[in-house]
């Protein structure tokens, strides 16, 4: 029962950066069709200026949260900008294709200015201090990253839900073309789609890099991976979609390294996309997609 | 009050618009006939901003729109009732409505138009909460022609809103047109249904593959034997 309690709480916790970072995806993928292989590195921008904040500048861990999220989301409206922009209305492909360039660009340029050598993120004692309580190993960070989450998730929903701006994103991932004809500045409703996904996507990295103590310029990449499976399976564009998707998906890789036999638990990944397959066998669009409609 | 001036547009090397020249008066209705694909919804879309033209000037009001964002164009009083069944299908009507309002920062202006839109279309009223994909498709095209009155238009481009629509709902369609240029809104309409446009227009236009072929007041198109001809039925 401990055990299955303990596994609950990794779960959830994997759960919740997943789902952060896959509501990213999930947003700009509605709007553009693009899937943006560079997003799982806004998680490391976010994790190395958390450590800069922390390490260098000596900054409380919300102000370093903060930061982190400020940057990431700039980055990535600047990104937006100079190299997906003046490929609109080109075809999905050449996106796609230059947000893998791009990943790589963020990689290999952290890797050469910051090397390759993975350094540590400390956050404070007190939320990093295990402690057991009912028998469960805990750490303050675990009760943060689940909260933190949820209220990040809470307010976006709020945001797209009754915002001008968040009814244009809606508008927008349904039919560009007619959101012109709103009076909609389509380019600026874009530009806050890169940049709130970023800035998810960088908090994640902090609480990701706070959890396991380390980052490196490859850090975002697996996460980046499986959240997009989580988009997948909740049905990429569907927001509710990546939510649930990003806690199935960590309760299934939680549960599978907990209770598969020790000999399979380091397949973790290939079950994730198994899982991802056997999902898109049943359904096609993923658990809330939405039948591609007429796009005008 | 809108002049266009040698229009060119083309998709990739297939030319859509060969040197359309048209104007539309203050207070006019004017009419933009044709049949499919004769270039008609290409118009629209260069005067929106949609389609950047290869040659040609549009000006609003004196003042030269031809390369602005199609945002900015609607901000100027330029709107465009797109055809029939492109409303936001998963947004609310309330939402749909809300959404043309968005530029605008004069709230209680904005509100008297909700108001408005909601007594010209008391069913819109009704659905507020409603995805809009769930109305009809009548009751889609009054969304449609009241998200634009959401967007406070001067000129108002209206693409073929009798299309696919039962005889009662154009009736009443028609009739919210008739009234809005009595308020003082100034009207481009599109339509394949020439009978129904000349009717209500004080001025058309015909267009063919892309060329303006005649123009002439409305009731003398209707007597025009080319025109009863090729879009009247004979």
């Amino acid at each position: 029962m401990t055990y299955l309690l303990q596994q609950t709480v990794n779960a959830l916790n994997l759960g919740s950066i997943y789902a952060l970072v896959a509501i990213g995806l999930t947003i700009v993928y509605g709007i553009l069709r693009l899937i943006n292989f560079a997003h799982g590195d806004m998680m490391t921008v976010g994790a190395y200026v958390a450590l800069a904040a922390l390490s260098a500048l000596v900054l409380p861990v919300w102000s370093a949260m903060l930061l982190a999220m400020i940057v990431a989301g700039a980055i990535g409206i600047v990104i937006e900008r100079l190299a997906y922009r003046p490929l609109r209305g080109s075809r999905e492909v050449a996106m796609l294709i230059t947000s893998l360039a791009i990943s790589s660009l963020i990689q290999n340029s952290a890797t050469m200015t910051l090397t390759a050598q993975p350094r540590p993120l400390r956050l404070p004692a007190e939320l990093a201090r295990r402690f057991e309580w009912a028998g469960l190993t805990i750490a303050p960070i675990d009760g943060l990253i689940l909260l933190l989450s949820i209220l990040l998730m809470v307010l976006l929903s709020l945001f797209v839900k009754y915002t001008t701006i968040g009814i244009a994103m809606r508008a927008c991932s349904e039919r560009v073309w007619t959101t012109h004809l709103m009076g909609v500045h389509v380019n600026r409703v874009i530009a806050v789609a890169f940049g709130v996904s970023a800035a998810l996507a960088g908090i994640a990295g902090v609480l990701w890099s706070g959890k396991f103590g380390l980052v490196d310029p490859f850090t975002g990449f697996v996460p980046g991976l499986k959240a997009f499976v989580a988009a997948v399976i909740g049905g990429v564009g569907s927001i509710p979609g990546a939510m649930v998707g990003g806690y199935l998906l960590g309760f299934a890789e939680v549960f599978f390294v907990a209770f598969a036999p020790p000999a399979l638990s380091g397949y973790r990944d290939a079950f994730v996309f198994v899982l991802l397959l056997a999902i898109l066998l049943v359904r096609p669009a993923g658990l809330f997609g939405l039948e591609e409609g007429r796009r005008a | 009050m809108l002049h266009i001036h040698d229009l060119h547009v083309a998709y990739g090397n297939v030319d859509a618009l060969k040197g359309i020249s048209l104007e539309v008066r203050a207070g006019e209705i004017v009419a933009l006939i044709g049949s499919n694909g004769a270039g008609k919804t290409t118009t629209l879309s260069a005067i929106s901003g949609l389609l950047r033209p290869k040659r040609g000037q549009i000006l609003f009001e004196g003042v030269e729109i031809t390369r602005l964002a199609p945002y900015e164009i609607v901000r100027r009083g330029l709107v465009q009732c797109p055809e029939g069944r492109q409303i936001f299908a998963r947004l609310t009507v309330a939402e749909n409505l809300r959404l043309a309002a968005g530029h605008r920062r004069d709230r209680s202006a904005v509100a008297r138009d909700l108001e408005r839109v909601l007594g010209l279309f008391p069913i819109l009223g009704e659905r507020q909460q409603q995805i809009a994909g769930l109305l009809s498709g009548g009751e889609q095209q009054m969304l449609a022609l009241g998200r634009s009155i959401m967007s406070a238009p001067r000129l108002l481009l209206l693409d073929e809103p009798s299309l696919g629509l039962a005889p009662l709902v154009v009736e009443r369609i028609f009739q919210v047109i008739a009234d809005l240029r009595r308020e003082g809104v100034t009207i481009l309409l599109v339509e394949q249904n020439a009978w129904q446009a000349l009717r209500l227009a004080d001025r058309a236009y015909v267009i063919e593959t892309g060329a303006i072929t005649l123009s002439a007041p409305a009731p003398v198109l209707l007597e025009d034997p080319r025109v009863k001809a090729a879009y009247l039925g004979g």
